[in-house]
């Protein structure tokens, strides 16, 4: 690839300092639970040693510039940690492809497809 | 739960998303599915991983504002906490883990700013979850390369002999501003003082609010 830019050819898309950007946008959310799971899931795993904040990032970047533009922030945690866990062994891509269908036949939504809460509302009624 | 309330405002002022009524999306049934297998698995408990949400929800920058009224109040403190700020905050119960924590005083000839270039890191253990934009392109790339230039989108329009110094975080190692004490707050108590500090201020993107 052509580049007369010698600094962009030694740093990688996420290593942004310094780089041209827009404007800031200040618009803030309040973090969805789901989002909450995968944060929890990321210090849950790598405090029991499945892997480190350094395997995190590795595959974040990994993914690529596109993949910061068209994916979430924790759409790409949860990525990144799934790649981390099937790479530890900690389960395998046969049970995730099972589980995730199982999933994903309970219902349309988060809610609807979320075990733990069919559990809860059940106990409630 | 937050879809219960899908016309109001949250605690912080920010709308609820509706992210329990919508159509699952490929990432959320991924979450479901890993989070579910390393349940059965017993590598993780559902009590634990809400009892880890509810400590991230328990984060907040409040605890920074305890720290940082604290250094304001204790010239003691101060000192331990720019010797060594993971220490001195864990001496307040806020610990930081393994990683080491910076803290950078401001002071009338240099302002500080921190950032994460890289990625997201951020001083969680005093300000809870970053926010979006700490966390965007616009911020990342710019905020070390024309750091007037941000802080002015931020409103912040610092003098021209006061240094700004930018600080870049890393997975391992974070920062946390020390901003200066309000003129006129002599006689404030430290919960008064704690009110004055916004998370801005501590990130350095804002100044404490005035007496």
């Amino acid at each position: 690839m052509k580049n007369n830019n010698t600094e962009d050819m030694h740093s990688r898309w996420h290593d942004m300092g310094g780089k041209p950007a827009g404007k800031l946008e200040f618009s803030e959310h309040d973090f969805e639970l789901w989002e909450k799971r995968v944060d929890a899931l990321m210090v849950l795993a790598s405090s029991k040693g499945y892997f480190t904040v350094d395997g995190l990032r590795r595959v974040l970047e990994d993914m690529g510039e596109k993949a910061f533009s068209e994916m979430t922030y924790y759409e790409r945690w949860m990525a990144s940690i799934n790649q981390n866990l099937v790479e530890a062994g900690a389960y395998t891509l046969q049970e995730l492809g099972e589980k995730m269908a199982e999933v994903a036949n309970r219902g349309l939504t988060y809610g609807e497809c979320n075990a733990q809460e069919i559990e809860e509302n059940m106990n409630e009624s | 739960m937050p879809h219960d309330h899908n016309n109001e405002m949250s605690p912080s002022g920010h709308p609820y998303r509706k992210d329990q009524d919508h159509p699952l999306t490929y990432w959320q049934n991924l979450e479901i599915a890993v989070r579910e297998i390393l349940v059965e698995k017993k590598i993780t408990t559902e009590i634990e991983i809400q009892e880890t949400i509810n400590e991230m929800d328990n984060r907040t920058p409040s605890n920074g504002a305890t720290v940082i009224a604290k250094a304001w109040t204790d010239p003691s403190y101060k000192q331990r906490l720019l010797t060594n700020a993971s220490d001195a905050s864990r001496e307040l119960g806020f610990d930081i883990g393994p990683l080491k924590l910076i803290a950078l005083e401001n002071t009338k000839s240099i302002h500080n700013v921190i950032v994460c270039t890289l990625c997201s890191c951020y001083p969680r253990n005093l300000l809870g979850l970053p926010p979006d934009w700490y966390k965007q392109r616009s911020y990342r790339s710019r905020i070390v390369k024309t750091p007037r230039t941000v802080l002015k989108e931020f409103g912040l329009d610092l003098p021209k002999d006061l240094s700004v110094r930018v600080h870049d975080s890393t997975a391992d190692m974070r920062y946390i501003v020390l901003p200066m004490r309000p003129h006129g707050t002599e006689n404030f108590s430290t919960q008064a003082l704690e009110k004055l500090v916004t998370r801005d201020s501590m990130i350095g993107v804002g100044l404490p609010k005035s007496a």
